[in-house]
């Protein structure tokens, strides 16, 4: 069972706050962000590659789920 | 796979954006457009404000094509690449009100955050205050949004309200084409045209519009922001954006040498002035305004570009913020501050901070 932040509708740079914060609480597992911008998923991935992080994207329709694993 | 996609988005991607800004800039003030002013959001919006009679200070009036082009290349290129995404309904009002607060505080230094950096690279010293003032605003942005601070969410919502600010930018060229410039006269139909002062220069007509149109696409991809450069880097120790912003720097800077555009000193530099406390008092305000807008202006002309309501309201906001500014006497100029301009330094960061403090509800 993943963890599912909806950032949808945030405007830069609250979906990576609230990514970065759900990282600090789960060192490890998965995180499901919901963005509806290129740029927020693009912020996102980018912020959480660099914690370690690996990123799936995938797009539903107009907006996308990131898919945040780390073992 | 992301940055196979999209190669702007890539480290290289925004240093190639920074490097390109910073070689047309200069060349826009060869081509015509004023000293160390090649491209400056804040000042082009306000001569805009001027062209259409919001404010009537003379020397300060002219439809800028550049802006045009930012909004109008970022709508295409968002469409191109199918992220024009029509969003609106976060905190309007309340970025009305940061835009035009913005636009006052960069009026009180003499430019935005593009300009700050272009006057830097032209050897305008004043600078370093308005960049400090401008790091400092940005600052305490970072921190009013890690303690929680938002504007709500936006809604999704009808293309043609992504399209409103789009038609306008396209209104205002239509309007340019029908009252072009006329030499010597001081309005063309509806227009106002500047016949002395920083009005009055201009790249070519075609030049400018081109030009606008590439950085356009080029931010657009990119997400090239000034603000965002700074507040990144204070909140997460990211310099993704910062290296574009500092290659805008050097690039503008090596291109001025070439080009015999730099004078460095802090006297009688152009369109500055020297009082230092205000040059960065004025871009505190304006950094912490953008900051907690989102954006610095040019990427609100972006945004507004690709669909974004809520920033097409912060350009409107800087509109008429720049009509106050120069009817109220808050603008400065080369002999200083206006009469007005460092109580509405004090009005506008006491907003901020209301709004900062006061916006504060956790997104559910």
């Amino acid at each position: 069972m993943s963890k599912i932040v909806d950032a949808r509708g945030l405007s830069c740079p609250q979906p990576v706050l609230l990514a970065l914060s759900e990282i600090k609480k789960f060192n490890k597992g998965e995180i499901v962000i919901l963005v509806d911008t290129d740029t927020s998923k693009e912020n996102v991935s980018r912020a959480a590659a660099t914690q370690g992080w690996n990123v799936e994207v995938e797009r539903v329709e107009e907006e996308y789920r990131l898919v945040l694993r780390k073992d | 796979m992301t940055s196979f996609k999209n190669f702007f988005a890539t480290r290289w991607g925004i240093i190639a954006v920074g490097a390109i800004i910073g070689i047309f800039a200069p060349f826009l003030q060869k081509w015509g457009n004023p000293a160390n002013m090649g491209i400056c959001v804040a000042c082009f919006d306000r001569d805009i404000a001027g062209a259409l009679g919001l404010h009537r200070a003379a020397v300060v009036q002219y439809m800028r094509p550049e802006i045009i082009g930012f909004v109008l290349g970022s709508l295409i290129t968002a469409y191109a690449f199918k992220e024009f995404r029509a969003r609106a309904g976060s905190g309007p009002i309340v970025r009305f009100v940061l835009g035009a607060f913005a636009m006052i505080g960069a009026l009180v230094f003499l430019g935005c955050p593009w300009r700050a950096v272009l006057r830097l690279a032209g050897g305008d010293w004043n600078a370093i205050f308005g960049l400090l003032g401008l790091i400092g605003g940005v600052w305490v942005g970072a921190l009013f949004l890690k303690g929680g601070y938002n504007l709500g969410r936006s809604q999704k919502t009808h293309t043609s309200v992504g399209w409103l600010l789009p038609l306008i930018m396209l209104g205002f060229l239509v309007l340019m084409l029908i009252f072009p410039k006329i030499q010597g006269q001081e309005k063309s139909g509806v227009l106002f045209y500047s016949v002395k002062g920083p009005g009055s220069m201009h790249a070519p007509f075609f030049v400018s519009l081109v030009i606008g149109l590439l950085i356009g696409f080029l931010a657009q991809r990119s997400r090239f922001c000034t603000m965002g450069a700074i507040r990144d880097f204070v909140l997460f120790k990211q310099t993704h954006l910062l290296s574009g912003f500092i290659t805008l720097v050097v690039v503008a800077f090596i291109v001025n040498l070439i080009l015999g555009q730099f004078n460095p000193g802090f006297a009688k530099q152009p369109v500055a002035h020297t009082m230092s406390l205000w040059n960065f008092g004025g871009m505190v305000l304006a950094g912490l305004a953008f900051a907690l807008a989102g954006g610095c202006p040019g990427r609100q002309l972006f945004l507004a570009g690709e669909g974004d309501g809520d920033a097409a309201v912060f350009v409107m906001g800087m509109i008429v913020g720049a009509g106050f500014a120069h009817n109220f006497g808050l603008a400065s100029s080369p002999d200083g501050v206006g009469p007005y301009g460092i109580a509405s330094v004090i009005i506008g960061l006491l907003t901020c901070l209301f709004i900062g403090f006061t916006m504060r509800k956790e997104v559910a």
